[in-house]
């Protein structure tokens, strides 16, 4: 289990983050728990690197933060993917395909 | 738009903190709260779900910090927690704080205040639109590089060029304002109708002069200096409307020239007017005289995109043009044309360009005697820098500490440092005005404020990065170790190189001031051939129905006025005096001796200094009579023309010969004069005399010879010297009413002749001055660096030299062994700025006088001198050392 950021591949904890939010507006706790659901239980992500990755992504200007209430009527801060965001993610979603292919490409030449 | 955001964010977390805290307080809340609630949907109890989140998803205080901390703005956030610290630092110092403040202070303000004339002076474009495509003009005249215009030449010139948008002339001429309440005597310059509109100068009312005006027979116009304007008319716009009466003639007044107005040239005797008059409308027969000159230079424009080498070389066409159409007056004669900023700057700038110099070493002595102040207390926190590293501080943290903490320190000092050069510059210039061209345009503005600036930030970095290093770097078991009592011997290496370079530039400093001061005895000891002590000059002016009298009745005018003049009580002698005056007003004459070959041309003669004066004019100067006899009252226009000739004219054109007896010839003038004596020469130039120049050769003529019709010259104003028994003694006042008691005459101008030769050596006593203050806060801060260096070093040895004594060492050898120390720091440093002042001092070459830049005595002196203080310097914690008590030491171990 990897429950440890700094061992995700580096950058990726901000993509995964901006695929989260590409599927709806989301707050910090509902965006860890995603995660943690998508990945099948192998990221688990530590509070203190998912907050500075939004605040990061929030002055990149990639998402954008607003006080909201939560369907348990609890006071949170939702994020929201900007325009800008959603093109990055598009871009870091080919660029991290491409990568992969050709990681696996070579992994598995003989 | 990014970077917008991250800026404003940035600021909002550091404006509005709590606020931002509260916030990531409430989101981090509210994600335990969530974590917390689904663990329990599992079934865990509160507090189980909650020991689970923590360690699935870490501490959220870290959290906390590590969102905090990721920002630029924390970055400034931990600066200014540094200055803070930094602060309480320095609170908890305050002798430290105060000495490198005001050493920074002394250093930065110097170096502002020396910048502030250098950028005054030389850096600043000319007050004047496109300044670059103006030249200054005069005529060259073998043997003279640079002499005055003849009008119709300066006419020639104007009217054939092509390459110029405009040239104007100028001249200074003196003019009695009389008619509107008290008679003035009034400073006028006379110029081109152009002259105005090619400097850019818009009057402040009326307008400039019209070319028609600018010619003879134009109406006659003036126009008034604003200040003359403001003082005697109350600025009152209707001056416009009103009449002048100058020299008994009326001048319509059309215009009011601005205060700000600023022009001069080196060597052409520009000169800021009370009243400008158009200079073509003077109608004097010289005017129209091709081989006059008049005392009139000129100042031109040229046109966009001309290159100075064309105008020269459009220039030089003309004036072989105009020698061959008028062989008579300029054959030889040429054009000689210079960019105005160096006519303005003039020769200046190898000084200021040395004292920049020299205060920049100023400025480094003060950085390295900070640094090494900063390295000696970083020693004594070196426990603390051991503890931050100990606790995880990284080495570029520590520096980074080191570097805040001295930026601060560079900023009090900057801010104090402007202030010092704000009282420097104003004193400076308050007390040496003649000194410097330009002192008008110096002022503190932007440029030289953005100079402190980074002079201030360069110094932080100067001084604070190498004790920073030094600290960074310790060893973190040997500091914990070995606790207060701190490193090794590698700060101690460190500060003797701080202090060695520190010596040597105050050495090379010194030896700069030194050859000042040689030069500057030597030209005081230099005799000008008069004795200057106990003598006074003024000028009286006539009043202007004086232009309408008979010669004669002009010439017993003048008798009477020397006779009150006399008679005033504590005269001893007194003189007239017309034409050339010793360091106060030149004035040549072509020349040829009686029965030797006539030169075909005016151009060929040689010149001689010619000095118009009254028979006592000997006695008042103390000038020696070498041969026959000075002029005398009966030499006058009943008797032989005589002149007196001066030891240089006999040396050089009678040589081995009696001249007395001997005929001489003077340009524009009919009989020639019979040499009745030689009398020892008198420095015409100034004290440099003939360093600067070739000796001149000197004539005296009788003012009762003048002929009636030259007596005209007389008859406006005269120039009057005086012995007195005793300085002061008559005042001026008393002389000034034994001159007016008599009618309209105005006696003004009053100078002592000490000051004059003072003035005449002006611009190098300035410069001894600053060079002597820079060196001797050199040699100042240099003492305190050798003083502070062995005085850590004995403190750190007093265990060794405890043990030293304690083993039987005699007291007398610890001094020996402290002071030996010292010796040969300083002797080190020495031997370098030594070396360092033989290739140096070779630049100042031209400012010395009668001193080599190598002069030996200076050096030997120098060297001396700094080893004296150095050890002197030393001697105090030596004599520490001495009295270090054995066991004392030994048990604080």
């Amino acid at each position: 289990m990897v429950d440890e950021s700094s061992d995700l591949v580096q950058g990726t904890l901000d993509m995964l983050i901006l695929k989260t939010l590409a599927l709806e507006p989301m707050h910090g706790y509902g965006i860890a728990a995603r995660l943690e659901q998508m990945s099948g239980g192998t990221f688990r992500i530590n509070a203190g690197s998912l907050f500075v990755a939004l605040q990061r992504l929030r002055r990149a200007g990639l998402i954008r933060s607003e006080w909201k209430a939560t369907e348990n009527s609890r006071r949170a801060k939702y994020y929201t993917l900007t325009q800008q965001g959603r093109k990055r993610f598009d871009v870091e979603t080919r660029e991290w395909g491409r990568q992969v292919a050709a990681i696996t490409r070579i992994l598995e030449a003989s | 738009m990014s970077s917008l955001r991250n800026l404003v964010d940035g600021l909002r977390s550091l404006v509005r903190k709590e606020k931002v805290c509260q916030e990531l307080d409430e989101e981090l809340d509210g994600f335990l709260e969530m974590a917390i609630e689904e663990k329990m949907k599992e079934g865990m109890s509160r507090q189980e779900a909650g020991r689970a989140v923590r360690l699935e998803r870490g501490s959220f205080e870290v959290a906390k910090e590590l969102v905090g901390s990721t920002g630029w703005e924390s970055f400034v956030e931990t600066i200014w927690q540094d200055l803070r610290f930094g602060l309480r630092m320095f609170r908890k110092n305050p002798g430290f704080t105060a000495v490198a403040v005001l050493t920074l202070a002394l250093g930065i303000g110097a170096n502002t205040a020396i910048f502030t004339v250098v950028n005054g002076v030389l850096l600043n474009p000319l007050p004047y639109p496109h300044p670059e495509q103006m030249v200054s003009l005069a005529e060259t005249l073998p043997p003279y590089p640079q002499f005055a215009i003849s009008y119709p030449n300066f006419l020639d010139w104007a009217r054939m060029n092509r390459t110029f948008q405009a040239m104007a002339a100028y001249r200074q001429n003196n003019f009695n304002l009389t008619g509107s309440g008290e008679a003035q005597r009034l400073k006028a310059t006379q110029v081109s109708a152009a002259f105005f509109p090619l400097l850019g100068v818009e009057p402040v009312i009326g307008r400039n002069f019209s070319p028609e005006e600018d010619k003879p027979g134009g109406e006659p116009v003036v126009m008034l200096s604003e200040g003359l304007w403001k003082s005697r008319f109350g600025g009152a716009p209707e001056i416009l409307q009103k009449t002048l009466i100058l020299d008994g003639t009326g001048y319509r007044v059309i215009g009011v020239v601005p205060m700000d107005f600023y022009f001069c040239c080196e060597n052409t005797n520009f000169r800021l007017g009370d009243v400008y008059l158009p200079v073509g409308a003077w109608n004097v027969p010289w005017m129209h005289d091709r081989g006059a000159h008049p005392g009139l230079f000129a100042v031109g424009r040229v046109k966009t995109g001309v290159t100075l080498e064309q105008a020269r070389a459009e220039l030089n066409t003309i004036a072989q043009n105009l020698s061959t159409a008028y062989p008579d007056s300029d054959k030889n004669a040429g054009i000689v044309l210079a960019p105005l900023k160096e006519q303005m700057v003039g020769n200046v700038r190898p000084v200021l360009l040395m004292l920049l110099a020299a205060v920049g070493f100023v400025f480094v002595i003060c950085c390295v005697n900070v640094a090494s102040l900063l390295l000696a207390r970083s020693t004594a926190r070196a426990r603390e820098f051991a503890l931050r590293a100990a606790i995880g501080a990284t080495r570029g943290r520590t520096i980074r500490q080191l570097l805040v903490e001295s930026a601060g320190l560079a900023v009090a000092g900057g801010a104090l440092g402007l202030l010092v050069a704000l009282w420097g510059t104003r004193a400076g210039l308050a007390a040496l005005p003649q000194a410097l061209p330009r002192a008008n345009d110096i002022r503190l503005d932007p440029h030289a404020l953005l100079f402190t600036l980074t002079v201030s930030v360069l110094a932080s970095l100067l001084f604070g990065l190498a004790p920073a290093w030094q600290a960074s770097r310790a060893d973190l078991n040997e500091m914990l170790k070995e606790g207060e009592r701190g490193t090794g011997a590698g700060g101690h290496g460190m500060q003797s190189a701080f202090v060695a370079v520190e010596m040597a530039l105050t050495v090379v400093l010194l030896i700069g001031a030194g050859l000042m001061i040689r030069s500057l005895t030597r030209l005081w000891s230099v005799s000008p051939g008069f004795d200057s002590q106990n003598v006074l000059t003024f000028t009286v002016a006539l009043p202007a129905s004086a232009a309408k009298e008979t010669p004669n009745q002009v010439r017993a005018t003048v008798d009477r006025i020397t006779d009150a003049i006399a008679a005033v009580p504590g005269v001893t002698a007194v003189a007239i005096t017309d034409g050339a005056f010793p360091m106060n007003g030149d004035s040549d004459v072509g020349f040829w001796i009686e029965g030797r070959p006539k030169p075909s041309t005016q151009r060929e003669m040689p010149n001689a200094v010619n000095y118009i004066v009254g028979p006592d004019y000997l006695k008042v100067m103390g000038i020696p009579l070498r041969l026959g006899r000075f002029l005398t009252t009966q030499d006058n226009l009943h008797s032989p023309f005589v002149a007196v000739i001066d030891e240089h004219f006999a040396a050089q054109y009678f040589p081995n010969q009696n001249p007395v007896g001997e005929h001489l010839n003077l340009a524009g003038f009919d009989p020639p004069l019979e040499i009745v004596g030689v009398v020892g020469h008198a420095n015409q130039r100034g004290l440099d005399e003939n360093e600067s120049s070739p000796a001149t050769v000197q004539i005296y003529e009788p003012v009762a010879q003048i002929p009636d019709e030259y007596i005209s010259l007389l008859a406006k104003a005269e120039g009057f010297v005086i012995r007195t028994q005793a300085p002061n003694h008559p005042t001026t006042s008393a002389i000034r009413h034994a001159i007016e008691a008599n009618s309209q005459q105005v006696a003004y101008n009053f100078a002592p002749m000490e000051g004059l030769v003072a003035d005449s050596v002006a611009d190098r006593r300035f410069t001894m001055i600053l060079m002597s203050v820079f060196a001797g806060l050199a040699l100042l801060l240099a003492s305190i660096g050798i003083y502070g260096v062995t005085a850590y070093v004995v403190g750190r040895q007093t265990h060794e030299i405890g043990i030293r004594l304690a083993l039987g060492a005699e007291r007398r050898d610890v001094l020996r062994m402290v002071l030996g120390k010292g010796a040969k720091l300083a002797f080190v440093s020495v031997a370098l700025g030594l070396c360092a002042a033989l290739g140096l001092t070779r630049l100042m070459a031209s400012v010395l006088f009668s001193v080599t830049a190598h002069d030996p005595l200076t050096y030997v002196v120098v060297a001396f001198l700094l080893m004296v203080v150095a050890l002197a310097a030393c001697y105090m914690p030596a004599r520490r050392a001495m009295r270090v008590d054995p066991m004392v030491s030994l048990r604080y171990e």
